[in-house]
C-alpha cells in the first residue's frame, strides 16, 4: 500500500471498529481508505502544521464523547487535526469523526471518502447511532458560519446551535471542550466570495491577501478541557438549553484566551 | 394454521410457500403465473387478485393468515398505470378480502427503498421515517403507496393482525430481483465518484423471515435486514464483476446499452446515495436472525446457473 505510513497502520490495527475481513464495518467505514486519510492527515499534525495538544488525557479513551469547539481557518483543517490527534495521542488511539455538511456529501469523491473515513452527513439520527455505538464524536456548534470568520475575527466566537446540548443530554454524553489555536493563521481569509462559491456548489470562496486560500505551514495548538457532564432529557425549554450552551460556551472562550497568552504561529 | 399466499410463483412466493408447508401449515397459492413444479401439497389458484376467482378462493378456503407479496417493480411493468393497478388495486382487493372473510394475520411484503435515496438520507433508518426522495422517482411512489396503504389495514381492519415488511433486496440463487438483475451483466455500472452501500439478504433468509413473522403474530410495520450492507464496488467485485466507473453525464446515456441493465432515470439515486435500514426491532420480535452472511449471499448468486 502506498502513501500509508507505518505508525498508521499499526495504530489503524488497534481501532475499536467492527471491521469484517475486507475492512469495512457497518457503518462503510473502511480501512484502506482511513489509512491514507489518516496517513495524509499524520503528515499535516505532524510536519506541516506541528500541531501540538494539550489536555489530550481529558478525552476518554473509551465510550461516548463529543468533542466540542471553535471553528477556525477557512474549512475544515481544525477536524482534520482533532482527527490526527484522536488517533496519535490517545491510546488506544480513536476515531473522532465528523458531521459533515450536506453539499459535500453531495459531491462525487468527495462524498465516499468522507463517508468511508466515518465523518457522516450532519443529521442528529447520524449523532444518536454514533453515540449509542459508544464513539467520538466531533462537534463544531458554529457550523458554516464559523468557518466562515474573517482574519480578524479568528478568535471571536460566533452564535453557537443548540442541537447538540439536546443530543448530549438525551444520551447522557459528556461535552470534552476543546480551544483549536493558529486555523485563522493558517488560511488568513480576507474576503468569502459567496456568489463564487455558489457557482461551483459551495457557500462560499474564501479569499487570502495571496489569492487562494491553500494554508500556510504555521503552528497550530489544541487545547482540550476537561468533560463536562450535564444532566437533562434533551427537551427542556430553549432558555434552559441556552444556558448549558453558553457553559460550553464560556469554557472554550476560557480555553482560547488562556492558550493564546502563550501561542505564538512560528 | 391455513395460509394463502398470494405471487406465490415468484422466486420469495415458492420459498415462502414450501418453507410454510415444511412447517406444517396447510398451505394455498394464488398468482397470475403458472408454478408447473409446485408440490402436490401447495394448491396453486392461476388467477389475478383483483378478480372474482381470486375473491372465491378466500370464501371457499377460508384462509386464517394471507402472505400479500404480489406486487412488481419497473423491472416487470413497464407502464405505471399497471403498476398502480397491481400494486395498489391489488393490496386494497386483498385486504378486503381479508377483512372480509375473516383473516386473523396478513401480512404485506414491502421493500425497504421505500426510505429512498439522497445525499441527505440517514443511514440505518427506522419504521418511523418518512419516505424521501420520491420526486426524483416516480416509478417508486406506487409501492410507497401501496406500503402506506396496507398499513391502513391496521387501524381499518383492527381486528386482522397486519405487518408490513420492509425487506432489503434479496440475493440468492434464483438471480431473480431488483438487485440480481443490476448486477447480471458482466459489467457493474457506476457512477463516477459514488459507492454507496447496498443492503441485501439471501433469499431463503427472506422467506425465513416472512415465516417467523406470521408465525409470532407480528402486528405493525418493520424494516427486515440481515447481515450488514457493503459498497456497491465490494458486492460487484466479490459477484465476479467489473465495476465500471461512468461520468453521470454519460451514465444515463449507456444504460440499456453496451450490455448494462436498463434503469429509470429515478434509479439513479439508488446507484449514488445508500438506503440502509435498521432491522433490530424486527429480530428483537420475532426472534429472527440470518443464517447466511453477506459473503456466502454473493457466493451463492453467482455460483447459481445462469
Amino acid at each position: 500500500m502506498r502513501f500509508v505510513l507505518p505508525e498508521v497502520e499499526q495504530r489503524l490495527a488497534r481501532l475499536e471498529i467492527p471491521f469484517n475481513r475486507d475492512g469495512i464495518d457497518p457503518f462503510g467505514l473502511s480501512r484502506d481508505h482511513l489509512a491514507k486519510f489518516l496517513s495524509m492527515l499524520t503528515f499535516f499534525y505532524r510536519h506541516y502544521f506541528r500541531c501540538t495538544a494539550r489536555g489530550v488525557e481529558n478525552v476518554p479513551v473509551r465510550g461516548r464523547a463529543m468533542l466540542v469547539g471553535n471553528h477556525s481557518g477557512g474549512y475544515a483543517i481544525d477536524a482534520g487535526m482533532l482527527i490526527a490527534s484522536a488517533f496519535l495521542e490517545l491510546e488506544p488511539p480513536r476515531l473522532a469523526q465528523g458531521m459533515v455538511e450536506k453539499f459535500l456529501s453531495r459531491m462525487p469523491l468527495a462524498g465516499t471518502w468522507l463517508q468511508r473515513t466515518g465523518q457522516f452527513t450532519g443529521l442528529p439520527e447520524h449523532c444518536t447511532r454514533l453515540l449509542e455505538e459508544e464513539r467520538l464524536l466531533m462537534v463544531f456548534p458554529e457550523g458554516a458560519r464559523g468557518t466562515a470568520k474573517l482574519f480578524v475575527e479568528r478568535y471571536s466566537l460566533v452564535r453557537f446551535g443548540t442541537g447538540f446540548m439536546r443530543l448530549a443530554l438525551a444520551t447522557s454524553t459528556p461535552i470534552v471542550p476543546f480551544a483549536f489555536l493558529g486555523g485563522g493563521e493558517a488560511v488568513p481569509t480576507v474576503v468569502n466570495l459567496e456568489r463564487v462559491g455558489k457557482m461551483v456548489g459551495l457557500p462560499y470562496v474564501p479569499v487570502t491577501p495571496y489569492g487562494l486560500a491553500v494554508p500556510l505551514p504555521v503552528h497550530v495548538e489544541l487545547h482540550f478541557g476537561e468533560p463536562m457532564q450535564f444532566r437533562g432529557t434533551g427537551n427542556e425549554d430553549d432558555v434552559e438549553i441556552l444556558h448549558k450552551v453558553d457553559d460550553v460556551k464560556r469554557k472554550i472562550s476560557t480555553l482560547i484566551d488562556r492558550g493564546l497568552r502563550r501561542y505564538a504561529p512560528t | 394454521m391455513k395460509v394463502l399466499v398470494i405471487g406465490v410463483a415468484g422466486k420469495i412466493g415458492q420459498r415462502v410457500a414450501i418453507g410454510l408447508a415444511e412447517h406444517g401449515h396447510q398451505v394455498l397459492g394464488i398468482d397470475r403465473r403458472p408454478w408447473p413444479d409446485a408440490p402436490a401439497s401447495i394448491a396453486v389458484s392461476e388467477c389475478d387478485i383483483r378478480k372474482r376467482a381470486a375473491e372465491d378462493v378466500f370464501r371457499t378456503e377460508q384462509p386464517e393468515a394471507v402472505v400479500h407479496m404480489a406486487t412488481v417493480t419497473h423491472l416487470t411493468a413497464a407502464s405505471s398505470e399497471d403498476r398502480y393497478r397491481i400494486n395498489l388495486g391489488g393490496t386494497k382487493s386483498v385486504f378486503d378480502f381479508c377483512h372480509r372473510y375473516g383473516v386473523q394475520r396478513a401480512i404485506f411484503l414491502g421493500r425497504h427503498t421505500y426510505y429512498g435515496a439522497a445525499p441527505d438520507s440517514v443511514l440505518y433508518h427506522t419504521e418511523d421515517e418518512p419516505p424521501l426522495a420520491l420526486e426524483t422517482f416516480p416509478e417508486l411512489a406506487d409501492l410507497v403507496a401501496a406500503d402506506l396503504f396496507a398499513g391502513t389495514a391496521l387501524w381499518r381492519y383492527p381486528e386482522i393482525d397486519t405487518a408490513v415488511l420492509r425487506v432489503v433486496y434479496t440475493l440468492g440463487p434464483s438471480r431473480s430481483g431488483t438487485l440480481a438483475s443490476f448486477l447480471r451483466g458482466p459489467r457493474v455500472p457506476m457512477v463516477f465518484g459514488y459507492d454507496p452501500l447496498f443492503q441485501f439478504m439471501h433469499e431463503d433468509d427472506v422467506a425465513a423471515a416472512i415465516i417467523a413473522a406470521l408465525e409470532s403474530k407480528l402486528r405493525g410495520v418493520y424494516n427486515v435486514a440481515g447481515p450488514p450492507p457493503l459498497p456497491l464496488s465490494l458486492v460487484a467485485r466479490e459477484a465476479g464483476h467489473r465495476a465500471l466507473h461512468v461520468p453521470e453525464a454519460l451514465f444515463r446515456l449507456m444504460l440499456g446499452r453496451f450490455g448494462l441493465p436498463r434503469l429509470p432515470p429515478g434509479a439513479l439515486a439508488h446507484v449514488k446515495y445508500p438506503v440502509v435500514i435498521d432491522g433490530s426491532a424486527f429480530k428483537r420480535k420475532t426472534g429472527f436472525s440470518h443464517r447466511h452472511d453477506e459473503y456466502r449471499t454473493i457466493e451463492a448468486f453467482a455460483r447459481a446457473p445462469r
